[in-house]
């Protein structure tokens, strides 16, 4: 076995076994440590032997005995009683269960519902998710967040701290609560990538390693919670935007936007998948859900051939629903800019001037940018400069910054 | 594990609330600390006088301070406590939430847990 296929290994096994570590041990730090100690273990003997049938049982079952040895040590040193637990001593039979893959889902789903505990503020519930479950190393966590590697190992500190001292149960949620963490999931997930997918500050336009974790995460979580119109809406609506990539973005990292992109850069293999799961979440029975709607709108523009030749109609009707179901400034606009299409930039600029004036869009930072355009398309070339000044000051992202002055450039000759 | 449950709340705003509305949350009050009772979770609960009936000591140099007030002018002033008995964090939020005034959306219901000395 050479180092990269083991590495492999580790990167598929490692949150598998660490979520089941974590609930024999009881404790997120211990299975950490001892995951990695069993890491370098595999490292040293599989190599020179034959890999195990079962990785993932190999790593549970070394990192369990590691954890004992561990405990009994510790209780040796300090003399207090046993914090060998029932789970951890466990028996016999125990071991079989490591390889029921029932069992090991579960221990995924706490792992993951635990990260994404409500107590948690949104940042720190994708920092942990990041960590523990994408099996990021601290560094990688930082560098999402464009935080130093010190104040990041601080914060997942005190999250793991405060999952101990607060009583944050290792437990999936009971049905009546569900729903609602669920959501609290799938909103964590859409955070990472929509974090991947436009990055908020600096050079680059995209973190493709970010917005890959994020449909993983999505993957696993609809092969362990299948048959759910919202989790397969999420995936759906995720694949169909990263099919995109190539397409978004110059070799010199300036954005191209979807009006002018070359669509036969597009991945089809990936469009092909996300219509599938559009048409899955579609059929799934229940009210309209926010992602399978969004993923929809996707589906749409993945499947016109120009830009012109798309079905704007239906697109603006599905941002009406989503207005109803989950309203936001960012819907607001973007239905306003679907509506230009249908009506025209006059209609479209009336809807976002009397957004604004109710005060719906204050502060948004892609609002000028939508009113400059559709100014631009309507030929008032001044109100659009100032607009894309606005536009510019609003904006930390270095490609959108380019976009702006190419645009200014363009009502100014 | 047990955790002490704070009830804040705007005291302006919560004394403004006209008196059949007030009896109402009162009634609820007293329903809901009777059902945690009897649901073993409750260990200790009171609601306590407003904060202008407050006083607060602070020690400097050998010599007590006095003031007259809270601790701190806040836009919610604590209200009541109580102090339960929970499995875990989950389920004493959910007691948390059953709380009348906090059901009722006025203020918030602070959880910390009580840190227990071996």
């Amino acid at each position: 076995m050479t180092p990269t296929e083991i590495d492999k290994i580790f990167r598929d096994e490692a949150g598998r076994a660490l979520a089941t570590l974590i609930r024999l041990v009881g404790d997120f730090d211990l299975a950490e440590d001892v995951l990695q100690e069993t890491f370098a273990a595999a490292l040293e003997r599989w190599p020179a032997q034959e890999m195990p049938s079962n990785p993932r049982a190999w790593l549970v079952n070394v990192g369990r005995n590691k954890a004992i040895d561990r405990i009994r040590r510790q209780i040796a040193f300090r003399g207090k009683l046993g914090e060998l637990t029932h789970e951890l001593l466990g028996n016999a039979s125990a071991c079989e269960e490591m390889a029921d893959v029932a069992v090991l889902d579960d221990d995924m789903l706490r792992l993951i519902f635990t990260c994404c505990h409500p107590s948690f503020a949104p940042e720190v519930q994708v920092a942990l998710t990041l960590r523990t479950v994408c099996g990021l190393s601290t560094a990688q966590v930082a560098r999402a967040f464009l935080a130093s590697e010190e104040a990041m190992a601080q914060r997942l500190v005190r999250a793991k701290q405060k999952i101990r001292l607060a009583g944050i149960a290792y437990e999936v949620p009971e049905r009546e609560t569900l729903e609602p963490r669920l959501r609290g999931v799938l909103a964590v997930i859409y955070l990472v990538f929509t974090e991947g997918y436009v990055a908020t500050s600096g050079e680059d336009l995209m973190r493709p390693d970010l917005a890959r974790e994020a449909i993983r995460l999505a993957r696993l979580l609809d092969a362990l919670m299948p048959g759910r119109r919202e989790i397969k809406g999420l995936l759906a609506l995720m694949l169909l935007h990263d099919a995109r990539r190539a397409g978004r973005e110059t070799a010199a990292g300036d954005i191209v936007l979807l009006e002018e992109q070359d669509r036969s850069l597009w991945d089809e293999n990936q469009i092909a998948e996300g219509l599938q799961l559009v048409e899955e979440a579609l059929r799934l029975a229940g009210p309209p859900q926010t992602y399978a709607v969004q993923a929809a709108i996707a589906a749409l523009h993945a499947r016109a051939p120009s830009y012109e030749d798309t079905d704007w109609p239906q697109i603006a009707g599905l941002y009406e629903v989503l207005l109803r179901i989950s309203p936001s400034p960012v819907v607001e606009l973007n239905h306003a800019a679907a509506v230009s299409m249908v009506d025209g930039p006059a209609r479209a600029l009336d809807l976002v001037d009397a957004l604004q004036a109710r005060g719906g869009l204050d502060g948004y930072e892609l609002l000028p940018a939508v009113r400059a355009d559709l100014l631009r398309r309507l030929g008032r070339h001044d109100a659009a400069r100032e607009a894309y000044l606005a536009a510019t000051a609003a904006t930390r992202l270095e490609p959108l910054r380019r976009l702006y002055a190419r645009r200014m450039k363009e009502v100014t000759s | 594990m047990q955790y002490l449950l704070m009830i804040y709340s705007n005291e302006a705003e919560y004394a403004k609330m006209d008196p059949a509305a007030g009896k109402k949350i009162s009634d609820e009050f007293e329903v809901f600390t009777k059902d945690i009772i009897q649901s073993g979770n409750f260990k200790a609960g009171d609601r306590l006088r407003p904060t202008s009936t407050a006083t607060t000591v602070r020690v400097k140099d050998g010599k007590v301070l006095t003031t007259d007030g809270p601790f701190a002018e806040t836009r919610e002033q604590l209200g009541g406590y109580y102090l339960i008995e929970a499995k875990d964090l989950d389920a004493a939020l959910g007691i948390a939430a059953r709380i009348p005034s906090a059901r009722h959306g006025y203020g918030s219901i602070e959880v910390r847990p009580i840190w227990v000395y071996n």
